[in-house]
């Protein structure tokens, strides 16, 4: 390729990225936003330029999460499609990775305990450590926590702290209210670092709960990175079946919210006590 | 997974038809997800055949109830069912009849035979729904993705409703029908509505009763009355003349155009079936019907197959007015089922202060409502909020608790119905604040606007959902 042809195509190249941006100096373009992608309100915006049938698109974008309708260039994803995915992708990341801040779990009036992982990468590839407490936090619970409770709530980062930022402040006193109004011995609540969902066993174990609830972070997908579940289980101890763990998952603003979630559990938490029973064997 | 018997009556201003079916409801979310119950299936289990809808001798206005009742109950005979196992349902008086005054004596002595949880009347534009769904054209307009304008055409009126992906965007009633003259073969007419009258009189043909007629005379009318409905599907024409037709308690108006095209009720079956005999019925039907096969509205629409035609409102009735709760709200025992609950949507304002936490407004709304109304209860209806933090679910409880305790009267329980997904946790924060004081029900996931009825049954699949139907019109 001569000189001339390759000076011929970057003016050109030139031009169209001017035409494309503005070809104006900086201060005379007003200052807009910047767009944020993973905004509701750019999650609403239609990407198909010319849908043959824009309302029954809608219909069918309101009924799924998945990305469709999103156009295409060649055989990949557009630009802002591929962003998007790696937005929410790097949400879900931070939502496995980050930890919590103390001040929030202070605000609530809880202690933090941890399991025997050190930090997070033990937490994530050692799913062992994550089911035992350290001998300081056993010690800790039985030192400060009611024993013989009717019902022990205790929260857990699990893989998602954005779902315990995001809902425990809401579920947490609609659930321990309900509960104790009921008539129920509600057990000292408090937050669990580092911690799976089997962790609960021991819990219940070390304080000689009936019913166990732990309200966990969910391993984020990249519809949301905020969703919570709570496992519950009755007369939990170390080395018991899964399918005695009661579930309820979905806890999130645009799953279940918080509050109802927690209205539900207390009552999901009562029928079990009742029934002595959790998981299959219990009788919905 | 369970099942409700639901009745289906409809008294029309010449047929009466009952039929009953099954609803099922079942939990279609995922085991490890809070139960979300729907209905996941209706069958209809028995269809009666049309009866002509007795009237009294001496007043041929009137219903005779005693007849009636007693059709009924050989309806349920016939079907093998009693009225104990009865769930829910519908009785709907349409057409002239509704404002007959006997309706209400008439649907008092049914409900000895109807069960207890059975919606008495819908009111007119909530027929036309009725009708639209037992027809088909809902599901018409769901499946193509399209708007179809159902129009049942009865005796005394004619009901339309029209649909747009399977929404409900418009519905009206006229006083247009098959039956508003009566005639027998030797062209002696013996009855003129006053809707005929006016049409009649529009048309400038002599048209009273006693005297002799001509079939020219007839055809003119139906054709006018055709081409009326034409006018009221959105298709123009003489619309000051059609304002006069209006059903009074109809608050519709002229539906736009562009829809496809169904017709129900018996003039569509008179369509569907012509008769050789112009006046087989001793009336207006079969012309009407001849002269809307060759009007405009099918001429100009397309006109698509109903599933049901003279049994559209009965199946509709029978099917399609019972709705369900959301999957998690709050009650005490006992308190359903309650029956004919006025609504009352607050305004914005009013919820704003609620939520800010002076339930000042709210109790003044409350009380203005139950004055205006001569209501000895309500049904309280809120947006609530979206994924509400404990403290503002909290203060808005504690206000409404208030507030509703000062404004209703002693005895009378709290009945909430609240749009967004929380009314577990607000019937549960509110029943802890009443402390026994009074009685509270929260439910969400229907909305019933203010001057709507509604009836609330007994909680089923495990005390989890309640059935609901909401109705716009009351007797008595």
């Amino acid at each position: 390729m001569d000189d001339r042809l390759i000076q011929l195509i970057v003016d050109e190249v030139v031009r169209q990225l001017g035409r494309g941006v503005g070809a104006t100096p900086a201060d005379t373009v007003p200052e807009a936003e910047p767009l944020d992608i993973t905004s509701p309100e750019a999650r609403a915006a239609s990407l198909l330029a010319d849908p043959a049938s824009p309302d029954a698109l809608e219909r069918m974008r309101k009924r799924t999460t998945a990305r469709i309708g999103v156009g295409r260039a060649g055989p990949r994803l557009n630009t802002r499609t591929m962003l998007t995915l790696r937005a929410d992708h790097a949400q879900a990341r931070d939502a496995v990775f980050s930890t919590i801040d103390p001040k929030f779990i202070e605000s609530l009036g809880l202690m933090t305990v941890r399991t025997m992982c050190a930090d997070k990468q033990t937490f994530i590839t050692r799913p062992d450590l994550g089911r035992r407490l350290s001998p300081e936090s056993e010690k800790l619970i039985l030192e400060k926590c009611v024993h013989d409770p009717d019902v022990q709530i205790y929260a857990a980062d699990g893989l998602s702290t954005t779902a315990i930022r995001a809902n425990l402040d809401r579920i947490l006193p609609i659930l321990i209210e309900t509960l104790t109004s009921s008539g129920l011995k509600v057990g000292t609540p408090f937050y669990m670092e580092y911690g799976r969902v089997a962790a609960e066993d021991r819990v219940a174990e070390l304080l000689g709960a009936k019913v166990v609830c732990v309200l966990i972070g969910e391993r984020p997908g990249l519809a949301t990175a905020s969703s919570m579940s709570a496992y519950i289980a009755y007369n939990a101890h170390v080395g018991m079946p899964e399918a005695r763990r009661t579930v309820v998952s979905n806890i999130h603003k645009d799953g279940l919210n918080a509050i109802e979630a927690g209205a539900y559990i207390a009552e999901v938490i009562k029928k079990i006590y009742e029934q002595k029973a959790s998981g299959i064997e219990l009788v919905k | 997974m369970a099942t409700l018997l639901s009745v289906g009556i409809d008294i029309g201003t010449t047929t009466t038809q009952v039929v009953f079916s099954h609803i099922e409801l079942d939990n279609v979310a995922g085991y490890f997800s809070v139960p979300r119950i729907s209905i996941t299936g209706r069958k209809l289990l028995y269809k009666s055949r049309v009866h002509t809808t007795p009237l009294l001798d001496h007043d041929r206005a009137l219903i005779d109830g005693e007849r009636l009742a007693g059709i009924v109950r050989d309806e349920y005979g016939r079907a093998g069912f009693t009225p104990e196992q009865v769930d829910t349902g519908a009785v709907i008086i349409t057409g002239e009849s509704a404002r007959k005054e006997n309706a209400s004596v008439v649907l008092e002595r049914l409900s000895r035979f109807a069960g207890e949880f059975v919606v008495s009347t819908a009111g007119p534009d909530l027929e036309s729904v009725v009708a639209g769904k037992g027809s088909g054209a809902c599901l018409y307009s769901e499946q193509n993705e399209c708007r179809v304008l159902n129009l049942d055409i009865g005796g005394g009126t004619t009901n339309l409703a029209l649909f747009d992906t399977g929404e409900l965007v418009h519905r009206s009633c006229y006083d247009i029908g098959g039956h508003l003259v009566l005639v027998d073969h030797d062209l002696n007419v013996s009855s003129v509505s006053a809707p005929a009258r006016i049409v009649a009189e529009a048309e400038g043909v002599p048209l009273a009763d006693g005297s002799r007629t001509s079939l020219d005379v007839l055809e003119r009318i139906a054709k006018r009355m055709a081409d009326l409905l034409a006018c009221a599907a959105g298709l123009g024409g003489d619309e000051a003349l059609l304002e006069r037709l209006r059903t009074s308690t109809s608050t519709g108006g002229i539906a736009p155009a562009g829809a496809r095209i169904c017709f129900s009720g018996g003039v569509a079956e008179c369509m569907a079936r012509m008769p050789e005999d112009p006046l087989a019925y001793g009336d207006l039907g079969v012309l009407l019907g001849r002269a809307l096969l060759e009007g405009r509205l099918c001429r100009e629409a397309q006109v698509i197959p109903a599933l049901e035609r003279i049994s559209a409102t009965v199946i509709g009735a029978g099917i399609y007015t019972t709705s369900l709760s959301g999957s998690t709200i709050y009650y005490q025992p006992g308190i359903f089922p309650v029956k004919n609950v006025p609504a009352l949507r607050l305004e914005d304002e009013v919820e704003r202060a609620c939520v800010a936490g002076d339930g000042g407004p709210l109790a003044a709304q409350v009380e203005w409502f139950m004055r205006q109304g001569d209501a000895t209860r309500l049904l309280v209806c809120l947006k609530g909020m979206r994924d509400p933090s404990y403290d503002a679910l909290a203060v808005c409880a504690r206000t409404l608790c208030g507030a509703l305790d000062k404004a209703l009267p002693e005895d009378a329980p709290v009945l909430i119905a609240v749009e967004s997904d929380t009314a577990k946790a607000l019937g549960t924060l509110m029943a802890r604040i009443s402390d026994g004081k009074r009685r509270i029900a929260v439910i969400d996931a229907v909305h019933p606007m203010t001057g709507e009825f509604v009836d609330i049954g007994p909680p089923v699949m495990s005390g989890m959902v309640v059935p609901v139907a909401v109705k716009t019109l009351l007797f008595g």
